[in-house]
């Protein structure tokens, strides 16, 4: 059996699971085995019309009168469980942070391989190996490596795998299990949840990203970019060049190790290109590149350059903009 | 308290990265080294614990001669001690680089001085494995929690956050604990020159680590960088002249106005 790890919020699955659940159903069907999803939380038992249409043959909602919220250690010991009492060759999950998480535990646990972040996954000598393919660097290198073993671990790259229906719908049947957990593995568990005051949109979320790098010069002149943003109903974000300079605080960083968005239009002002920067901003559909310098390589990255000092064009521009609208 | 932080040498790739001819590593030649942002926040974070709680701090790393490089980066933050597990500059896997690290950590600490956190990145910048810091965990019994922002400890306990969509989920965790973090965690202290001058003389330990091959394996066939859209952009015009065109843009294509 190939299992899919599948999360959802209050009994809807997320987008990043149900990719990861085709990946599966891909490997299921190389290996002419069942598909089957692990699913945790109360909710988790009514999944079987939400996973129908992806082949999902065996519904296992783990249920345990101490597991009441997400404890990753638990998660990956009862997924472990599963994988020896049901004969799991494989198990997929999203490239999520809990997906990463909880399969490392089974990995741990298992003393399995893991490979993260694929993109592909080919099924060869009658599932004794896995070619695939990964992300490496956020995207900008791919990886081809070679998977070997009783138990295999992927996770699929979130927002790469395109979701796909079964050719035909499966009524998958609801088994409860009951995994056997010590205190080990509940010494890490959420105690509670914070909610944030939202302000403002979410980087993430944000139609139109206005971008400030080290060209900026200082943190008084990114008012400048404000006022645009707000103008067009969107944010603005930042180059880690601008926050370790301290112009900016980090939950502005667009990139690698910051936010991933993905805009209509993002307005790059005085960024110079780095991967790094650039696969936090994949996701746009069309990049504006504001720069002095028409050689600066994310020239040749954008869509659109205009070659200038941000601090003119960025004001006349919203000043433009005002008078048209 | 007692903390060591984990840490990766990689190259500090630029606007576009070039393999090198047989497609298995990052042509190197006209590139500088560094280790990731999360990494960087370990190390921070480690120096800022040790500063509020007392205690020795750490610094490790697995990788060639030259990672002493990165660990002298981190002395030069003031971390007090720093040790290599010398590889022959071969690319380790996940599971044989915990089981290394796994095995350091148990040997390295006199009695008096065990480890109270092991702290390490998210992921490392050039594999993004996310597992190293589970595994060692796993392996020395240690609770661990993962893409960590926001970390407290008082009385032995780790109170510790990650972001989740529209909020943040609190962990509080005895120690000792594996903790892996990400970079906004804290901002990185800049080294003074005095202090980099001074951690070019301190002693690095230099371990021969162990590289053990477990059954069922994960191997690198070759790299692929995919074809970027090298096209150059449409210029739009220089200066404030081009404010007409990006209006234009921005009314009938983007249609953000
Ligand atoms: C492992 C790793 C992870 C990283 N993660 C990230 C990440 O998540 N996000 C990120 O952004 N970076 C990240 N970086 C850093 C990245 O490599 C670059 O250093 C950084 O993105 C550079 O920022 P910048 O473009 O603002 O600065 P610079 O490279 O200094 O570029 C400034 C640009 O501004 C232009 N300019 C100057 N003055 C003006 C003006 N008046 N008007 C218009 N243009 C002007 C210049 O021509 C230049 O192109 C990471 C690095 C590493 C090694
Ligand atoms: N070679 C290494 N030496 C020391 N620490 C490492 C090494 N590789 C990975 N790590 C640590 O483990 C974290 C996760 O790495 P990874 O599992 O490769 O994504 C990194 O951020 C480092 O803190």
């Amino acid at each position: 059996m190939i299992l899919g790890l599948v999360e959802h919020e209050s009994g809807v699955p997320e987008e990043t699971s149900l990719e990861a659940l085709t990946m599966a159903r891909e490997l299921a069907a190389g290996e002419e085995t069942e598909l089957g999803a692990v699913v945790f939380g109360e909710e988790g038992g009514a999944l079987e019309g939400e996973l129908g249409p992806y082949g999902v043959e065996e519904i296992y909602h783990v249920t345990h009168d101490r597991l009441d919220g997400y404890a990753p250690a638990a998660w990956g010991e009862s997924i472990t469980q599963l994988v020896s009492e049901l004969g799991v060759s494989t198990v997929a999950a999203p490239g999520t942070d809990r997906g990463h998480e909880v399969l490392a535990h089974a990995g741990a646990a298992l003393d399995a391989p893991m490979a993260t972040d694929c993109i592909a996954v080919d099924v060869v000598d009658e599932g004794e190996t896995y070619e695939l393919r990964r992300h490496r660097w956020g995207g900008s290198l791919v990886e081809h490596a070679r998977l070997e073993g009783e138990t295999k671990l992927v996770t699929a790259a979130e927002h790469e795998y395109p979701i796909e229906e079964a050719a035909s719908t499966t009524e998958p049947t609801v088994s409860e299990f009951t995994p056997s957990l010590d205190d080990a593995h509940l010494r890490v568990r959420v105690e509670r949840v914070e909610t944030a005051d939202e302000e403002g949109i979410p980087l993430g979320e944000a139609r139109v990203v206005v971008g400030g790098g080290r060209g900026v010069g200082g943190p008084e002149d990114y008012d400048k970019l404000e006022e645009l943003a707000d103008l067009l109903g969107g944010t603005v974000g930042a180059s880690r060049a601008a926050i370790n300079e301290g112009w900016r605080p980090h939950d502005d960083q667009i990139g690698l190790t910051g936010a991933q968005i993905s805009p209509d239009i993002y307005i790059a002002c005085g960024i110079s290109g780095a991967v790094q920067h650039m696969v936090g901003c994949k996701g746009a559909d069309t990049i504006l590149a504001i720069n002095t310098d028409s050689e600066a390589a994310i020239v040749q990255k954008a869509d659109y350059a205009v070659i200038g000092d941000l601090h003119e064009v960025v004001p006349e521009l919203t000043e433009a903009i005002r008078e048209t609208t | 308290m007692n903390v060591l932080a984990c840490i990766k040498r990689v190259p500090n790739t630029g606007a576009k990265i070039v393999l090198t001819d047989d497609n298995q590593r990052i042509d190197t030649s006209n590139l500088g080294f560094t280790m990731s942002p999360h990494e960087e926040c370990a190390v921070e974070e480690a120096i800022q614990q040790v500063e509020s709680h007392g205690g020795q701090t750490h610094v490790l790393t697995l990788g060639p001669e030259e990672a002493t490089e990165q660990l002298r980066t981190a002395l030069a933050m003031r971390v007090d001690e720093a040790t290599l597990l010398e590889t022959d500059g071969e690319e380790w896997g996940p599971r044989a680089t915990a089981s290394a690290i796994a095995t350091a950590i148990r040997d390295l600490p006199d009695e008096d001085t065990e480890f109270d956190l092991l702290l390490f990145g998210n992921e490392s910048a050039d594999m993004a494995n996310y597992q190293v810091g589970v595994r060692v965990a796993a392996e020395l019994d240690l609770p661990c929690v993962t893409g960590i922002k926001s970390l407290e400890v008082e009385d032995g306990v780790a109170t510790a956050k990650r972001e989740i969509s529209g909020g943040e989920e609190v962990y509080e965790i005895d120690l000792p604990a594996v903790v892996a973090v990400k970079e906004g965690i804290n901002e990185p202290r800049y080294a003074s020159m005095r202090a980099k001058m001074q951690a070019r003389r301190q002693e690095v330990a230099n371990l021969e680590p162990d590289r053990a091959v477990a059954p069922g394996t994960f191997e690198k066939i070759r790299l692929e960088a995919p074809e970027a859209d090298d096209s150059d952009a449409e210029v739009l015009g220089e200066g404030a002249d081009a404010v007409p065109e990006i209006v234009e843009l921005l009314e009938s294509e983007v249609e953000v106005l």
